[in-house]
């Protein structure tokens, strides 16, 4: 149950596991243009496809539609940032000023809001981009300097002109030769098996 | 009768604009990017500057001046750190003098940055792409040497941690009430957030420079920086959306750090100081200066690395406008001020601003008006905005007049305080000056570090506004209208048979498995 929803997490951040009989991680096709991409994306989705992923140097319009994802979470953990920050500069001025150090300024209020406006929303901004940043590594299970994917030489194309579309062997439909066929049949370039031992090696 | 007149008019219009779209010879818009560059090319061009062994003697003729400039800066940070504060020409009533006015000046050159980076990303300005990257380099670097005075200015630089809300054995906080802190807290998390912003817009093209590496190091070093980038849509996904997020945080946060600026002046009770237009009026400055920068930089850049096709002249011409548009915001502020000072009907306040156009320094502010409102106004001609030799030039005065603006407001109002007998002429020492210049050297060494080892235009930006980038590019016609477009990206579960899919375009049926 847990390692299912581990497993789940995992592979919406586009980590999938290798099948541990052989060691297959998965196949990896190229297709000749962002266009292409996106239809055998669509279709790989629509043939029940869920542990895939496609790999291009730029972001493609359209692509999150075509694999069926949904709306980036990234807001939420920005959000909590925001809320810690709020509290966080709210809490550091009253407190400071109010109770481990009072000053009594002409009988002047210990702590005003209207002169802590500033630091609060300085401090609400930076904890908001702190989310926004962590929570995209997190959600991405970024750093991971080690891919699987990184085994095939042609795969240093997908951060300059090429355009890849992955399928995981952890996908329940995933079958070695049936699944290559389908890559080819839906005008893959080339497709190519990746195999990995969990090991990496120089 | 009018009215299927009018129907038929309209129709027949929309038929031509459509069969002109449809053969190309009309065209709405320049393209962003010239000389039909593929992906790969633009790969090429930009990595191949951070990659190439041999370093041009240009470079490190700039960078020996711009070495020989910070070792200038840090030595004399020493000697004033070792002497105090009186090595400048700060003294009562002139509190703040060149510090002050290289700090504002740093910062608002900075902002220009931001702007490039968020707020023209916001707008869906995609002209941005070619210029960002460096923009908000410059952002970074510049702040850093803004950084340096009010850090030092502080006097006993060995207590500046009393600025932040550290624990100490002396049980005290900073002062929240005091603007100063305010400041304190807006440009350190504007420099924090910037850093932030860059790094993330760096991560893609870093994987780039990783997958090109040769060396054992490139590769371990890139490697590590690009934290295992692989350019998954499942990433970009999320990687958009937090890009996004960052622009829109960084958007009212570049306007406050000015704003906060601002109130270190205008929440004093210093006449030609306290004024409510400050804010804006120190932000639309902001923008000037700095783009005015961007522009001094990128001239010299874009030469030197043959990137015109990438930063071409309608992106200088873009920033020529933002800089005739800020100038004369600018330019009205000064003019407003004015107005306000005689219409308050506060003698103290009109004797400054009189003060400060035919006083003493009547000099330093006509240099100022001449700089930041009449010459800018020769953008209104578009010959000039796209001449090279013209906007160089008249970018160097912008700058020039914005470290006047800032030396103008700091100085005049201050030299003749409410006690006449303490009023004098304030001028900086050579301490001040060569300070000022050495920093100067500090960031062309930090901007010539960024060029040579960095990734200078932000590729997969790039490549993203190509149209070759766009799936309806691949579609017949201009991809518009035909049908077939709108069926291709439709789910599945809701379109369960899709009926209107072009045949041509859907994927073949799936088989019987």
């Amino acid at each position: 149950m847990i390692d299912d929803l581990t497993r789940q997490v995992k592979a919406s951040m586009g980590i999938f596991e290798s099948r541990e009989e052989d060691d297959v991680y998965g196949l990896l096709a190229e297709f000749s243009n962002p266009s292409t991409l996106m239809h055998a994306a669509e279709s790989v989705r629509e043939r029940g496809y869920s542990h895939f992923d496609t790999h291009s140097p730029f972001p493609i319009h359209g692509m999150d539609r075509a694999m069926g994802l949904g709306n980036s979470k990234v807001g939420y953990f920005t959000f909590g940032g925001g809320l810690t920050g709020l509290i966080v500069g709210y809490w550091l001025q009253w407190w400071t000023a109010a109770v481990d150090y009072p000053l009594n300024i002409s009988g002047k209020p210990l702590f005003a809001i209207e002169p802590s406006i500033p630091i609060i929303f300085e401090v609400v901004v930076l904890f908001s981009a702190f989310g926004a940043v962590a929570g995209m590594f997190a959600l991405n299970g970024l750093p991971r300097p080690y891919h699987p994917l990184f085994y095939s030489e042609r795969f240093k194309k997908a951060t300059d002109d090429g355009f890849f579309l992955h399928i995981a062997a952890s996908d329940t439909q995933f079958d070695q030769n049936d699944t290559a066929q389908m890559l080819r049949d839906i005008g893959a370039l080339n497709v190519e098996l990746i195999q990995d031992d969990g090991v990496a090696d120089a | 009768m009018a009215n299927q007149e009018h129907a038929h008019s309209t129709a027949t219009e929309h038929k031509d604009l459509s069969a002109l779209a449809a053969d190309g010879s009309y065209d709405a818009s320049p393209p962003l990017v010239t000389g039909n560059l593929a992906f790969d090319d633009i790969t090429e061009m930009v990595s191949k500057h951070a990659e190439k062994k041999k370093t041009p003697l240009m470079w490190w003729i700039l960078f020996g001046i711009g070495l020989a400039g910070s070792l200038m800066l840090f030595a004399l940070l020493a000697y004033k750190i070792w002497n105090g504060v009186g090595v400048w020409g700060n003294n009562q009533p002139v509190g703040w003098g060149w510090p002050i006015v290289n700090f504002v000046w740093w910062v608002g050159i900075g902002h220009a940055g931001t702007l490039i980076s968020a707020i023209l990303f916001l707008f869906r300005q995609q002209w941005r792409t070619a210029i960002n990257r460096s923009a908000e380099a410059m952002t970074i670097f510049a702040v850093m040497c803004a950084g340096i005075f009010p850090a030092v200015h502080v006097g006993r630089i060995w207590v500046v941690y009393w600025m932040f809300p550290v624990p100490n054995q002396m049980e005290m906080w900073p002062q929240f009430k005091s603007p100063l802190m305010w400041d304190v807290f807006a440009v350190s998390s504007y420099f924090t957030v910037s850093l932030l912003f860059w790094y993330v817009g760096l991560v893609p093209d870093l994987a780039t420079l990783r997958d090109r590496a040769k060396t054992f190091w490139r590769k371990r070093v890139l490697g590590f920086l690009a934290l295992g980038w692989t350019g998954a849509n499942r990433h970009w996904r999320n990687y958009e959306k937090s890009y996004l997020i960052l622009a829109a945080l960084a958007t009212p946060l570049v306007l406050s750090v000015h704003s906060v600026v601002s109130f270190d002046f205008a929440t004093s009770v210093i006449p030609g100081w306290h004024t409510t237009i400050f804010p804006p009026y120190f932000v639309a400055g902001a923008i000037f200066s700095g783009f005015a920068m961007v522009l001094t930089l990128l001239i010299i850049a874009r030469v030197a690395y043959n990137l015109e096709n990438i930063i071409t002249i309608n992106h200088l011409e873009k920033m020529n406008i933002i800089i005739l548009v800020t100038g004369t915001l600018v330019g009205f502020a000064y003019i407003t001020e004015f107005f306000i000072a005689w219409y308050s009907g506060v003698e103290y306040e009109q004797y400054a601003f009189l003060n400060r156009a035919f006083g003493p320094y009547a000099w330093a502010y006509w240099i100022m008006m001449a700089c930041n409102l009449i010459t800018p106004q020769l953008f209104w001609f578009k010959k000039i905005r796209r001449s090279i030799p013209a906007m160089f030039t008249l970018s160097i005065i912008v700058n020039i007049g914005m470290w006047y603006e800032r030396f103008v407001i700091t100085v005049t109002s201050l030299h003749r305080d409410f006690l006449p007998s303490s009023w004098g002429y304030y001028a900086g020492t050579w301490v001040d000056v060569l300070t000022f210049i050495g920093t100067m050297g500090f960031f062309l060494t930090l901007f010539l570090l960024f060029l040579r080892f960095a990734p200078m235009v932000a590729m997969a930006e790039v490549k993203a506004v190509l149209p070759e980038a766009d799936p309806h590019h691949y579609e017949e016609g201009d991809g518009h209208g035909t049908g077939a477009d709108v069926a291709f990206i439709q789910p599945a579960q809701e379109t369960e048979s899709s009926p209107d899919t072009d045949p041509d375009d859907a994927p073949p049926p799936p088989d019987a498995s």
